[in-house]
């Protein structure tokens, strides 16, 4: 096969967060949604992804802060079950995933309105907080496929959470970094729309990278 | 002493690469550390371990320790202890103590950096020596999350004049009008305390104290303080021993601003009552021994009443050591209940908790496997200086997302 030559190189980035804590605290659900449609788009982005960061391998929490804080505090299985199944990957930004965040709480305590008399014991509030993301180049550029997969074996998780994540949700492009190169910089149609249609949110990062590899040494063979 | 390329082959190269890039932003900014002691205690271990590493990185960087007389580290123990949310008494003659002592060290300490980051309550009040330009940084290692009010009070005055504070776990953190970050502390997997032993030094150690390792043994390894509830600990070992036969070592240090330490080891020998399976060992500060000791244990308690993080629970996960803990401070950060250790609430709880591991000793061997991946994910020493890094470096942007 060929190997296309990049019209735009791909220069790999690596982010890395920081939490702030914002001093807020929620002791019941009507609190909880309340500061939802409060707080700043980094604490929602903060409370729905922190699970990716720090569990790079699987593990059984639920996907979210939210439903973590409902199924083991508010002991509210049902409204937890529906937050931790909202499908992030169907929303391009945090302000559409807050909206949905809120309405998924509104419907169950309008459906459930005893739901508002439970409260947290001191202590197990839930505790808002933000990501503050420091974004910066690595050494890793790609020219053409071939770079670019050698570059994804090599490249630390953190670029891989950057490009796939962070770029489309919060930083808004709609999709996710790789896809956007292969697509509009090496003319990989079909590869790009693979990648895009891949929900990154059920895997491990480590997880992700292995499949990332796999599809496109798969592609460069069959090429 | 290890450099930064000995992490490598336990985190990867590609996050020590990451935090290479990290601190060649900083390169410039002159860095001072301020805390109350050069050894004992994890404030003074982290320091140890995190200072070389950020030199080797090219970070200006210092190390300042306040000196104090008896009656001082006294009295910041009672405020610690205050912090803490125990009902102390701190008359203004000793806070007037607290406020000279502080006042002599501004004297002797060259304050002279652009990021001057503060250590726990000892030296807070050294802010009075803030110059204009500088950025300062109190760093809370406490559990403040139900402080004695005046106390707190009291420090408040000094907190609201810093850029921003650092806890180790979200609870700590309190409506303050500065910014506040969240970062949990580690520990060194290549220190004398984390680092793999062969099995002849293990037995030297037991052999040393005199412990025949004929049954499983049950570990506290903790200062000598009534905030880690060594009493309780004993009490819990007493109602394992009615059905499973087991020893118990309870070891640790003084550190040399906790003068209560030795009035506190007293009542755990009283309350051991001469068992024979019950080894009190007072050592002095001896990583090698302490690592030795939570090897040779088949299970490791941490009952603590209070904590700040609990860094003797992350050295014993991160020995794949099955964990009974209290679910205080940051302890639930590191255990999640049944999946990386058991949480309990009480000396009851803890009993029931260390019997279960007994009995299932691969149930055990599982929790204990779950629990070394956690903290080689989230809290090893490469991740803290990584977030040390961006801390320095938020200090001088206000965004959410930073381009550098």
């Amino acid at each position: 096969m060929k190997i296309k030559k990049a019209k735009a190189p791909f220069i790999f980035y690596t982010r890395h967060n920081l939490t702030e804590l914002l001093g807020i605290k929620a002791g019941n659900l009507s609190q909880l949604l309340k500061y939802i449609r409060e707080v700043p788009g980094a604490s929602i982005y903060h409370h729905t992804h922190r699970f990716l960061q720090i569990h790079l391998y699987l593990s059984p929490e639920p996907p979210n802060d939210f439903s973590y804080w409902v199924v083991n505090i508010m002991r509210e299985d049902e409204l937890a079950e529906r937050l931790a199944c909202i499908d992030i990957i169907q929303y391009s930004s945090i302000r559409e995933l807050r909206d949905k965040i809120a309405t998924t709480i509104e419907q169950y305590l309008k459906e459930y309105p005893r739901a508002k008399q439970r409260y947290a014991k001191e202590g197990q509030e839930f505790h808002f907080m933000k990501s503050i993301s420091f974004v910066l180049p690595t050494r890793y550029i790609a020219n053409n496929l071939k770079e670019f997969v050698l570059a994804l074996k090599e490249v630390s998780i953190h670029s891989i959470y950057f490009h796939i994540f962070e770029s489309r949700i919060r930083l808004e492009k709609g999709d996710n970094d790789f896809s956007f190169w292969l697509r509009t910089s090496v003319g990989e149609n079909e590869l790009a729309e693979e990648i895009s249609r891949i929900d990154p949110y059920t895997f491990t990062l480590e997880g992700l990278r292995k499949k990332l590899i796999s599809m496109i040494e798969e592609h460069l063979k069959s090429g | 002493m290890a450099n930064l390329n000995d992490y490598q082959n336990i985190v990867g190269s590609a996050i020590i690469e990451d935090i290479k890039l990290l601190a060649e932003r900083l390169k410039g900014k002159r860095i001072l550390m301020i805390n109350s002691t050069a050894v004992g205690g994890g404030v003074a271990e982290i320091l140890n371990r995190m200072l070389p590493l950020l030199k080797e990185l090219e970070i200006d960087i210092r190390w300042e320790v306040i000196k104090g007389g008896e009656q001082f580290f006294d009295i910041t123990k009672k405020i610690h202890n205050a912090l803490h949310g125990k009902d102390v008494e701190i008359g203004s003659q000793e806070l007037e103590v607290y406020l000279e002592t502080n006042k002599a060290n501004i004297q002797d300490i060259d304050f002279s950096a652009d990021v001057v980051f503060i250590h726990d309550p000892q030296p807070a009040a050294l802010i009075e020596a803030r110059g204009d330009v500088q950025r300062w940084i109190w760093r809370c290692h406490i559990d403040l999350s139900q402080p004695q009010k005046d106390v707190w009070n009291f420090l408040k005055k000094f907190i609201l004049k810093y850029d921003a504070t650092v806890f180790s776990a979200p609870s700590f953190s309190q409506k303050l009008p500065l910014r506040q970050f969240l970062i949990p502390p580690s520990i060194d997997p290549l220190s004398e305390k984390n680092k793999p032993l062969p099995q002849e030094v293990i037995d030297k150690v037991l052999e040393k104290y005199q412990i025949p390792d004929d049954k499983p043994i049950i570990t506290q390894i903790s200062r000598f303080d009534r905030l880690k509830d060594p009493v309780g600990v004993i009490q819990a070992y007493k109602m394992v021993k009615r059905y499973n036969d087991c020893r118990l070592v309870l070891a640790g240090g003084t550190a040399s601003d906790d003068p209560e330490g030795q009035i506190v080891y007293e009542e755990v020998k009283a309350a051991a009552d001469s068992d024979p399976d019950i080894h009190i060992i007072l050592m002095p500060h001896n990583d090698l021994e302490v690592n030795a000791l939570q090897r040779a244990s088949a299970i490791i308690v941490q009952k603590s009443i209070r904590e700040g993080f609990g860094l003797t629970v992350t050295e014993a996960l991160w020995k794949a050591k099955p964990v009974v803990a209290c679910a205080v401070g940051g302890i639930p950060l590191q255990i999640k209940h049944k999946y990386s250790g058991l949480l309990c609430h009480s000396i009851e709880g803890a009993a029931f908790a260390i019997k279960q591991l007994l009995n299932n000793p691969e149930y055990a061997q599982t929790l204990g496997r779950n629990g070394r991946e956690h903290v080689k994910n989230n809290f090893l020493l490469t991740r803290h200086l990584r977030d040390y890094l961006l801390l320095f470096l938020s200090l001088f942007y206000d965004r959410d997302v930073i381009y550098l």
